[in-house]
């Protein structure tokens, strides 16, 4: 057999995921003219974008934009997209390695970090990444409920996901129609008694997580108004002396719009949304029939690491506020993959630089690799997993430089199709999602929206005339 | 940012030395493994100091003898160590204005985790820049359609 990347032996790769880390692997590897690539990208939903669907806010329309960009990659001859095939579920591991000499995972951080206090476990508390999952449309989250007959809702934790959530609920039904968010959840947040919204940060306002236009955003809602205490917007002495050393431009932005919004005086919009800084919940309490009620806050004072970073410590003051919703937002966590070595400290794939290592020998794992959050936990936006990929793809081609790539059976486009279809016949190729999209465009046209989306495994299948498919062996 | 996001793409096996050994292995290790300085442990695998190349060149400029001087001898004892959680921006300006390159990782019960190094949190720091900015380029774009 000639040589592993030619004419003759493309170089095939199993992409194990869709999102746009995904996509920045498949370009990457798309970039070296003088190598014969052949890319399959599986995805266990028939939908590709992961994270740009699911997980941006349907109101920041501007940045889901990026999957244009994707779907150039898609159009590269020797691409293919499996969509609605679930490694573990559908496919094995070992069927990967009998057909592809490289295998990358690309799966994300799909979990949520737990919140250790008494009562979090009381009915009304959710995950946030729940609750963007349902209002985006993920067909695993369409069925789930959020009391939204409320009029306090809490949102804890401040980076960019509080921030949608917070958004999300806050907005007018007349905001979110312009949007393409899931029509149900349109349908629930338009009828949705929510009147006050907190955002809990444990840290200062030097210290928020969100970004700027995030924050700016807030204060340019239609029926909310943004109020902060003045006395949690005011800088601290440590906070004070590290901005004055000009750390960084970015930051003090955010810290004056922050202290601005400390002046706001209610303005008759019906809604408020209230950033409180450096507390953080203690324990929730509920009723007799466990439902959330409230929550007990305490109030943090910042101290300096020996690393300089400004952390909280809890004081001994404490506040009791009441709310019957409550979302999470305190940090995110990859899933292990069936088969494949995890970190458990860290929450991602067991990898250097992007090199999956088996634990036993400390050595790669021969043909392995990973990208994106699964990689290195979740951080960033979107564009940060394309320098994160190139350090992927950089360590696949030295390795196949030195002929350390898997030895497949099928190296051959045909018989992986053969083995996908025999598994699930009713996979999504790239030319079924973008039939689908066409379809929700239209859809969403009719309704003066971007897009309505399909938000069942079901309506897909059927929409991309899929249903009577029977296996084929 | 956190520290932990740069530990994660990292070897898991941290490479220590004891306080006796000699310079001479110290050499051997720092440049069979390419990095820059070994933590230095007592018997329990307790941290007790760092030893950085600038540590051994410090020394050498004094004394030639310095291959055979023991790593305890050498190193610098004051360590300032990071958590996982830890912002990469606030340790780069502490690294910068603190004028050293490698800061040992330890977790809430002091054990260690790992290291990084300046040239670590740069790569982060760069990495972060680059996604934003292709993250904002690609925004402005889609704005001009």
């Amino acid at each position: 057999m000639s040589e592993v990347g030619t004419k003759e032996n493309p170089l095939r790769v199993a992409i194990v995921g869709a999102g746009p880390t995904g996509f920045y692997t498949a370009e990457h590897l798309f970039k070296h003219k003088e190598l014969v690539v052949e890319i399959d990208m599986f995805d266990r939903l028939p939908t590709p974008f992961g994270l740009v669907r699911a997980g941006v806010a349907p109101d920041h329309q501007k940045i889901k934009s990026v999957t244009k960009v994707f779907s150039r990659t898609a159009q590269k001859p020797g691409f293919s997209f499996f969509g609605n095939v679930e490694l573990g579920h559908d496919i094995s591991l070992e069927d990967l390695r009998e057909h592809y000499h490289q295998i990358v995972f690309c799966t994300g951080a799909q979990t949520d970090r737990q919140l250790n206090i008494p009562g979090a476990d009381l009915e009304g508390h959710h995950p946030a990444t729940e609750f963007v999952a349902w209002y985006n449309g993920h067909p695993d989250f369409r069925d789930y409920e959020f009391d939204l007959s409320q009029e306090t809702a809490v949102v804890i934790g401040i980076g960019n996901v509080a921030m949608d959530v917070a958004r999300i609920l806050s907005r007018t039904e007349e905001e979110l129609a312009q949007t393409d968010i899931a029509d149900y959840a349109l349908e629930a947040l338009a009828n949705s008694s929510i009147k006050k919204v907190y955002i809990l940060g444990r840290r200062g306002p030097a210290q928020a997580a969100f970004t700027t236009p995030e924050i700016k955003e807030l204060g340019e809602m239609q029926d909310a108004d943004i109020f902060v205490l003045p006395e949690e917007a005011e800088l601290d002495t440590l906070s004070q002396e590290l901005m004055a050393s000009g750390v960084d431009r970015g930051t003090a932005r955010k810290v004056q719009i922050i202290q601005s919004y400390a002046d706001n005086k209610p303005s008759g919009k019906s809604r408020k949304i209230i950033l409180r800084l450096l507390v953080s919940p203690v324990e929730m309490y509920g009723d007799d029939k466990g439902r959330l009620t409230g929550m007990r806050l305490v109030h943090n004072e910042l101290y300096a690491t020996e690393a300089g970073t400004l952390r909280p410590r809890a004081t001994e003051q404490f506040e009791d506020i009441e709310a019957g919703l409550a979302f999470r937002s305190v940090g995110y966590r990859g899933v292990p993959l069936p088969g494949v070595p995890f970190n458990d400290s860290w929450g991602v794939i067991l990898n250097e630089d992007g090199r999956v290592i088996d634990p036993d020998s400390g050595q790669p794992a021969l043909g392995e690799y990973t990208a994106g959050w699964i990689k290195r936990g979740p951080s960033g936006v979107i564009g940060t997993n394309k320098p994160d990929a190139l350090e992927t793809v950089e360590k696949m081609l030295a390795d196949l430089a030195d002929g350390l790539v898997l030895d497949p059976l099928h190296p051959d486009a045909g018989a992986a199709e053969k083995m996908v279809r025999q598994h699930q016949p009713n996979y999504f190729t790239f030319a079924d999602w973008e039939k689908l999209d066409a379809l929700e465009v239209a859809n969403g046209e009719a309704l003066g929206r971007p897009r309505l989306k399909f938000t069942s495994v079901e309506a897909m299948l059927e929409a991309a005339g899929k249903k009577a498919t029977e296996p084929v062996v | 940012m956190k520290v932990s996001r740069i530990l994660a793409t990292k070897p898991t096996k941290i490479i220590t030395v004891g306080a006796k050994q000699e310079i001479r292995s110290a050499v051997n290790m720092l440049a069979e493994h390419r990095i820059g300085a070994l933590l230095v442990v007592n018997e329990t695998g307790n941290l007790i100091g760092i030893l950085s190349e600038r540590d051994i060149v410090r020394r050498a400029a004094e004394d030639e003898d310095v291959f055979s001087h023991t790593i305890g001898d050498v190193m610098t004892r004051n360590v300032r160590v990071g958590l996982p959680q830890d912002d990469i921006m606030s340790v780069a300006h502490t690294m910068t204005e603190g004028r050293f390159r490698h800061l040992p990782i330890v977790d809430d019960n002091y054990d260690l985790v790992g290291m990084i190094s300046i040239g670590d949190v740069m790569k982060a720091q760069r990495d972060a820049y680059r996604g934003e900015i292709d993250t904002l380029e690609m925004q402005i774009m889609a704005g001009e359609d």
